[in-house]
């Protein structure tokens, strides 16, 4: 192995290490504020860079048509408050009419698409997740394994079996194997992390963490968590929507793509005990590091190698809890 | 006029009598092998157009029961005996390798003939008290891995590289691949793998790089098949590169681009119907199925795969109304699979949109390699014919 073998292993290790970084922390961040391991995540991610394509040919996307829909169960849901329904009401004609309006525009697209992703991400965890509260975190997964059935079936029919490759952002590579567009995945995921951690020092950050420690002490506070749980899915879905659009000029997009990408995310946010944001970021490049490493020695292995890296981290908490429950 | 009319009357009355010969169609229209099982079920809603239109098959109506198996094994065997205890006189399907190879069990134990619609040999080969039952029509790995050698040591190639997907579609081409370079001399000097969700593959591209070989084959089908290729030149591979046949659809030229101008490819002759010599057997036949497939699809909207279907059903249709002789299916059932069996097995030059078939008692795929196979190369974003074996 030499030098320029060993860099070119690393960028690439780089670049998918930040993708499941960036799908680690929504996870985190929904699991920390709901206990729903969102395991639809995958499917969003590949839904906004798969719209985007879609509006780009200027057609309506499926996605935008299952929005709507949830939009408007989710209206009828409230239809005690009128204002609520309304503003409901109202953000589904915005969305149509964005889209409408997108067809054919580069810029718009993006941001009609983005948009789409995150009505959609906010609703599902409205129509589907809310109605179960207190459930145990069992019952959420279970839930959350159903959406995901559910989307990926839907992201066929919407999309057909192919996959697709929207133009890049920015053209050209810096060097061999880092491409400008890549930069920009590294910038997005910087900035993100950026974000989550000054949005935590915030008020309604802490609020948010408030909900995720003590549910019940955070509602005496005059918290509500499930607002709490829409804005953690709102940015999870935002994070997800913004790194699928980044990154479905290097790697492609296609409907099945998702949920290996939420799998190895999921791996990722295991290994930093599903709590910690720096641990599952890390996680990620571990992950990432060894599936480049693998990919080189013994790619017949590779998927095997790298859903092996779970079975010592949850040893290692399957031993902690035990402790724990020893000590009560 | 009146007396006519009578005679049609009592003759459709007749026939309904009869009953319907009824064939049960299984194709992948959803999952991961979609690309390949839709346009298969298209030709199967034409086909019952055209049927339905023209009266049947010796007077007799036909129905198919297309169902769909997801890309599943499990639901292609359930399908595949739900169909058998609803009466059906034989089985086409399915589109993907191992779901056909659970499906020979399921046909064999209730002895009724099945067309399969998948790639591998396995399925049909060895003829063996179970394959007895089974036939199949699309080209197999074999018989495409002698085109792409033939085609490597033509252009001077001495060492390959070959990297394809973690499935049964890439160890079964890994696996004739090699037997056909080892055969031709050709040496084999690095063998990688990688699956259809991956979104990168620059760890085996580095692999192959640092082997330098001559040429490399990638073993994989529909746009999946971009990312390697992309990879290699992105990273300035500068030898061969060849796809299978697996990628003989429009999506990989859309997703692919520039990144797959220059590859080479064999195909079955269909690919490149218009392209085909006037004396080439199948040429008049290939461009049926694509009109009529265009007519109601779409210009542009053909593929290879959905012609696999197209000919199934040209080599059922001769032996039912072969079979009709014998026996009478709503008399005895049993008797009738029977003696359909022995009919499509006695087959002999059915010319077809990708080769002419010739069954007998050991090959049931009934190709030959010089009708069945042709090289295409992609040149300004179409196919190319760049030779033919014959």
């Amino acid at each position: 192995m030499d030098a320029t073998l060993l860099l070119f292993l690393l960028l690439d290790a780089l670049q998918n290490g930040v993708i499941y970084g960036l799908l680690a922390l929504a996870m985190v961040l929904v699991f920390a504020v709901t206990r729903v391991i969102l395991v639809p995540i995958g499917e969003l991610m590949m839904f906004a860079p798969l719209s985007y394509v879609w509006l780009l040919e200027g057609r309506l996307p499926g996605t935008l048509y299952l929005g709507l829909a949830f939009l408007l169960v989710w209206a009828a849901l409230e239809r005690r408050s009128f204002r609520f329904m309304a503003r409901l009401l109202l953000l589904g004609a915005g969305l149509f009419l964005l889209a409408l309006l997108a067809r054919g525009l580069a810029p718009l697209a993006y941001l009609a698409s983005l948009a789409l992703v995150l009505a959609l991400g906010v609703s599902t965890y409205r129509l589907f997740f809310e109605p179960m509260r207190e459930g145990t975190v069992l019952s959420y997964l279970i839930m959350a394994v159903g959406l995901h059935v559910a989307f990926q079936a839907l992201g066929l029919v919407f999309f057909g079996p192919e996959q697709y490759r929207p133009e890049p952002l920015l053209r050209g590579e810096v060097m061999v194997g880092l491409s400008y567009q890549a930069l920009l995945v590294y910038g997005f995921a910087l900035l993100a992390a950026l974000g989550l951690y000054l949005f935590f020092r915030t008020l309604y950050g802490k609020a948010l963490l408030a909900c995720a420690q003590n549910r019940l002490g955070a509602r005496l506070m005059g918290i509500r968590p499930e607002e709490g749980g829409r804005v953690a899915v709102a940015l999870a879905s935002g994070m997800a929507g913004v790194a699928g659009l980044l990154l479905a000029p290097l790697t492609n997009a296609a409907y099945f793509m998702g949920f290996m990408l939420g799998l190895k995310a999921f791996v990722a946010a295991i290994l930093g005990g599903l709590a910690s944001y720096p641990l599952a970021f890390l996680g990620a490049f571990l992950v990432s590091l060894f599936e480049s490493f693998t990919s080189f020695y013994a790619s017949a292995y590779k998927e095997a190698l790298v859903f092996v890296l779970l079975l010592p981290a949850l040893f290692y908490q399957s031993l902690r809890t035990r402790a724990l429950e020893g000590e009560e | 006029m009146k007396r006519g009319l009578a005679v049609l009357l009592v003759l459709t009355a007749a026939a309904l009598a009869q009953g319907a010969l009824k064939v049960g169609v299984v194709v992948s229209a959803t999952g991961p092998a979609a690309s390949l099982g839709i346009p298969e079920r298209n030709t199967f809603l034409i086909l019952e157009e055209i049927l339905n239109r023209t009266g049947g098959v010796a007077g007799r109506k036909v129905q198919f029961t297309i169902l769909d198996d997801a890309s599943d094994t499990t639901q292609a065997v359930r399908n595949t005996r739900r169909l058998v205890e609803e009466g059906v006189v034989a089985v086409i399907g399915t589109t993907t390798t191992p779901a056909s190879l659970g499906m020979i069990d399921v046909v064999a134990e209730a002895k009724v003939p099945m067309i399969s619609l998948a790639a591998s040999k396995d399925i049909i080969y060895p003829v063996d008290a179970k394959r007895f039952w089974v036939f199949k029509t699309p080209q197999t790995e074999e018989l495409m891995a002698r085109a792409i050698v033939a085609d490597m040591a033509a252009r001077g190639v001495r060492t390959v590289g070959y990297i394809g997907f973690n499935d049964a579609y890439g160890e079964g081409w890994a696996r004739f691949f090699e037997a056909e370079l080892k055969a031709k001399g050709l040496q084999l000097v690095v063998s990688e793998r990688y699956n259809r969700t991956d979104t990168s593959v620059t760890g085996q591209v580095l692999r192959i790089l640092a082997r330098r070989p001559d040429a490399v084959l990638v073993g994989a089908s529909g746009t999946p098949a971009v990312l390697p290729q992309r990879t290699l030149k992105e990273r300035g591979y500068a030898g061969l590169i060849y796809q299978t046949h697996g990628v003989a659809n429009p999506d990989f030229l859309r997703v692919g681009g520039k990144d797959v101008e220059g590859t080479l490819l064999p195909a079955g002759p269909i690919l490149v119907a218009e392209q085909l010599p006037a004396a080439f057997p199948t040429k008049r036949v290939a461009l049926d199925y694509i009109q009529r497939y265009e007519a109601k699809y779409g210009i542009g909207s053909y593929s290879t795969f959905g012609a696999h279907a197209w000919d199934a059903w040209l080599i059922l249709r001769p032996a039912l109304e072969r079979a009709l002789k014998k026996a009478d299916p709503d008399k005895d059932l049993a008797a009738f699979r029977a003696a359909l069996r022995d009919e499509i097995e006695a087959t002999r030059g059915v010319v077809a949109t990708h080769g002419v078939f010739t069954y007998s008692k050991e090959d049931h795929l009934g190709l030959r390699f010089e009708d069945a196979a042709v090289m295409v190369q992609v040149e300004g974003g179409r196919w190319k014919l760049i030779r033919t074996f014959r």
